[in-house]
């Protein structure tokens, strides 16, 4: 199991800040695969992944990084600090 | 190395004045704070900030770390808020002390760059036309080509 995160308006398209999912997904990539395959609202907060940021247990990575171990995985717009 | 991240406001003269004390071998403290901006075409209710907690201190440490290696600082702080603010609130806070002036300047400015893109935080602003997520510039992804 891992637990996805979602925030700002990838969380407010999704309609969840978290939740559990069971996977086999080797990459952030193949999780999104599976995400989109699921409902529409997955569809539309993951139609353009040049839009999102990823991070896999609290550190920025990119698409095709491995899952391997992952327990945490966060989706997100890119970021507006300062 | 102080992070702090919070809901409540801050008192920038305070944390300035507590940071600076009792330092005698730091020729040079530079505070920089970043204050919630109306803009008069498109008034501004509140500005809302969304923060990931865990990733958030972990980045902020990692930035404020990074500084510390490249230049020759004495001590940093940072201070960013989160939840509801008002225009005219101050929403975050960086502070550098350094033997010298360009140290903690250009540390400083780094801090800056680097906490705009890399520290997961979003602003949400919420005014008479509407709510609107604020979007990442190019011009603050290109800053940091920069370093």
């Amino acid at each position: 199991m891992i637990d996805i995160l979602y925030f700002a308006w990838v969380r407010e398209r999704i309609g969840l800040a978290r939740e559990q999912v069971d996977t086999q997904a080797a990459t952030v990539a193949d999780l999104v695969e599976e995400l989109r395959a699921r409902e529409e609202r997955y569809a539309l907060a993951f139609s353009d992944l040049s839009a999102l940021r990823v991070a896999v247990d609290q550190d920025l990575t990119d698409f095709d990084a491995p899952l391997a171990g992952a327990r945490e995985v966060a989706f997100f717009p890119p970021m507006t600090g300062g | 190395m102080r992070i702090v991240v919070q809901e409540n406001p801050f008192d920038l003269g305070a944390e300035a004045n507590a940071f600076a004390a009792g330092r005698t071998d730091m020729g040079a403290i530079v505070t920089f704070s970043g204050v919630v901006r109306d803009d008069p075409a498109h008034p501004l209710r509140q500005m809302v900030i969304e923060h990931y907690p865990g990733m958030t201190e972990k980045a902020l440490e990692k930035i404020a770390a990074e500084a510390q290696a490249r230049w020759s600082l004495g001590d940093v702080l940072v201070i960013h808020r989160f939840g509801p603010m008002r225009p005219g609130e101050m929403i975050m806070m960086v502070a550098t002390a350094a033997p010298h002036r360009r140290d903690a300047f250009e540390a400083a400015e780094y801090l800056m760059d680097y906490l705009k893109s890399r520290a997961p935080f979003w602003k949400k602003e919420q005014g008479a036309e509407g709510d609107a997520w604020v979007a990442a510039k190019d011009e603050d992804e290109d800053a940091l080509t920069r370093w």
